[in-house]
């Protein structure tokens, strides 16, 4: 009962169809001793003639992967699996009868994939049950909400504040830098174009409201949704993976109220503070390079800055910056929550809430383009 | 030397391994013979899953040598390692199937990275042993996730047999099982041994999987070997680490089942030879 050396590698599995019927083994007929062996035999026509006679007696080592490979091509020879056994070793016997005794194993069908009528419906039918799922959370965080007006002692604080910190202190710097570069780059722009006019000065109007009513608000949904909408999402995934939602449930405490709601309310609260002091860094990125290029100095640009843009010019950017917080909180916990399954489904739903977040955010932009102009703002 | 490799699967000399300042295991010596079933115990942080992790080479030892199938393994680089990981074959405790692929191919995949053989034939092959762990046919086309527990723990014995490892490594095999399935792993374990000459390394808490199928046991405490032999030869010790395995009711209870089912005589016949 030794598996014993020289190992696989040095004296792999033969085979010799020498006398007529009769199959000559040697070797290692183990999985790693099988080798190319495996894919020779079943085309061999001296199989056919008769019963034949399997010798075993230069068999070094047999495991099941051998033996079910010895089986399987008999089974296939004709004969109906018949064969007579010369020299092989008892415990070689023994895992044989074992392998026939269990019959071939069929490996089961994978049943057909759907045609592409069937699979357009298919898409179509999970896209609606989506929906309807993401309205459903929709509906629950509206009525957490109330209930978090109503009770205000019943928010949760503790999970709140951090997420405030979370989000949005610790997004500080990034935001900030980026904010910085966009207007940076938009001056730079710019600039080339104002200069052939003489004008300039106007780089504070362009500046001002590139960065006041768009780029300060977009940035800053797209940064917190790659940073905080994929936190949430792989957050409540593995949460779910390890029935901690479920246990929450059967505590009597309401998955969103506990987990959805103070992401909520602390990304709706940040989202405006982050945006307004992405304004402020654009500007002054925007400022340093209309001095370095433009010869228009801090204090001119300063100067000019009120009367090109209006308070409105800023609302109107900070007013979009719930919007964006609220499809990007959303959109994370609804898909953490929608994780089915193990690790993998995890990063999937991650994946998919921040496209899915990025995506909704700035056709939201778009919607909020259309109507602006429609109210001629 | 050559004979006590032929003789001995693991031999475990001088083993010490630290956590900081934290000494996990203290110069412990061990051996495991070749196609015995052997059993590891100890209670929690007596370094059990450490040892486990250091023979299937995941984590490196601070101090003395082992030896795996006759290969000293303090000094293989990865690439030299790969041979021996062949020969092994692991189940660990939470299953470690991969999420993404069904259970048959879970199964087949080392035989598809390792061997020549053809698709038909690794599906064929992966089935034969899925339906040797007592798994549907069916249970093949499952992706982990859709597994019961027990399920999950026979896909994983299935994967680890893929390549009929020499010598086979079971980290609590039967925990989060029912009874009935349990008793299973058991008298799998032992056919196994049966019949491909396996060397078993089992990791376990389950009194009965210890009555039912190992020929000897090591007992796990403070950092070294407190006693090594059979359950019966166990029994006679009385070392304080020792004796929860045998002195609680759960313990009586389950050496009463086994004097039942008549193991004790197989169990003492085999110590009278070993």
């Amino acid at each position: 009962m030794k598996a014993s050396p020289p190992t696989p590698g040095e004296s792999p599995a033969t085979l010799d169809f020498a006398a007529p019927a009769t199959w000559t083994l040697g070797g290692h007929w183990t999985a790693l001793g099988l080798g190319e062996l495996a894919k020779r035999l079943p085309s061999r026509g001296e199989q056919a003639q008769g019963r034949p006679v399997i010798d075993g007696s230069a068999v070094a080592a047999l495991d099941t992967v051998g033996a079910t490979v010895i089986e399987h091509w008999l089974a296939r020879a004709g004969q109906g699996g018949e064969a007579d056994w010369r020299g092989w070793k008892p415990a070689h016997e023994k895992l044989l009868a074992r392998i026939r005794e269990q019959g071939e194993a069929e490996p089961p069908v994978q049943p057909s994939p759907l045609g592409p009528v069937a699979a357009v419906g298919k898409a179509t039918v999970d896209f609606l049950d989506e929906l309807r799922a993401l309205l459903r959370l929709v509906g629950e965080c509206a009525v957490a909400v109330r209930m978090a007006i109503r009770h205000p002692s019943r928010i949760r604080w503790r999970p709140f504040l951090h997420h405030v910190g979370i989000a949005g202190l610790a997004a500080m710097p990034i935001v900030g830098l980026l904010a910085l570069l966009m207007g940076v780059v938009v001056a730079y722009q710019g600039a080339t174009q104002l200069v052939k006019y003489g004008a300039n000065v106007f780089v504070v109007d362009l500046v001002g409201l590139a960065m006041l009513r768009e780029f300060a608000p977009l940035v800053t949904a797209i940064i917190v949704a790659g940073r905080s909408g994929a936190a949430y999402a792989a957050q409540l995934g593995t949460m779910v993976v390890t029935e901690e939602v479920d246990a929450l449930r059967t505590l009597g405490i309401p998955p969103v109220e506990m987990l959805v709601l103070p992401r909520v309310l602390a990304l709706v609260l940040v989202m405006p503070l982050l945006t307004v002091y992405a304004d402020v860094l654009g500007i002054v990125g925007g400022m340093v390079m209309a001095t370095a290029k433009l010869g228009v100095d801090p204090e001119a640009f300063l100067d000019r800055l009120p009367r090109a843009v209006d308070v409105t010019q800023l609302m109107l950017g900070v007013g979009k910056a719930p919007v964006f917080a609220a499809i990007i909180v959303l959109v994370g916990c609804f898909q953490g929550l929608r994780t089915r399954g193990g690790a993998d489904a995890v990063g999937a739903q991650t994946t998919r809430a921040v496209m899915q977040s990025i995506f909704l955010v700035i056709v939201a932009d778009a919607a909020f383009s259309i109507l602006f102009s429609m109210l001629g703002l | 030397m050559a004979d006590d490799d032929q003789a001995r699967a693991i031999e475990i000399k001088g083993l010490t391994t630290k956590f900081g300042a934290h000494v996990v295991h203290d110069a412990l010596d061990l051996e495991v013979r070749r196609a015995e079933t052997f059993a590891i115990v100890g209670g929690s942080g007596s370094g059990k899953s450490t040892l486990l992790r250091e023979m299937i080479l995941l984590h490196r030892p601070d101090g003395g040598s082992i030896r795996l199938l006759g290969t000293d393994i303090g000094t293989l680089d990865e690439e030299a390692a790969r041979p021996l990981r062949q020969r092994i074959g692991v189940m660990f405790q939470q299953g470690g199937l991969f999420a993404s692929m069904t259970v048959a191919e879970n199964v087949g995949m080392p035989l598809r990275e390792y061997t020549g053989l053809d698709d038909a034939l690794v599906d064929e092959i992966a089935a034969a042993k899925i339906a040797l762990t007592g798994l549907e046919a069916e249970a093949g086309l499952k992706f982990p996730s859709e597994l019961s527990g027990g399920m999950h723990q026979r896909a994983a014995l299935a994967r680890a047999l893929a390549l009929d490892p020499e010598l086979l490594f079971l980290d609590e095999p039967t925990a989060g099982l029912d009874p009935a399935s349990a008793d299973g792993v058991g008298a799998l374990v032992r056919e196994l041994r049966d019949l491909l000459g396996l060397t078993v390394v089992i990791i376990t808490h389950d009194l009965d999987l210890l009555w039912q199928v190992t020929d000897r046991v090591a007992v796990l405490g403070g950092g070294k070997v407190r006693g090594v032999g059979s359950m019966a030869e166990l029994a006679q010790m009385t070392h304080p680490d020792i004796r929860p395995y045998f002195d609680t009711p759960r313990a009586r209870a389950a050496q009463q089942d086994a004097a039942r089912r008549g193991d004790v005589d197989r169990l003492t016949e085999a110590a009278g030879h070993g």
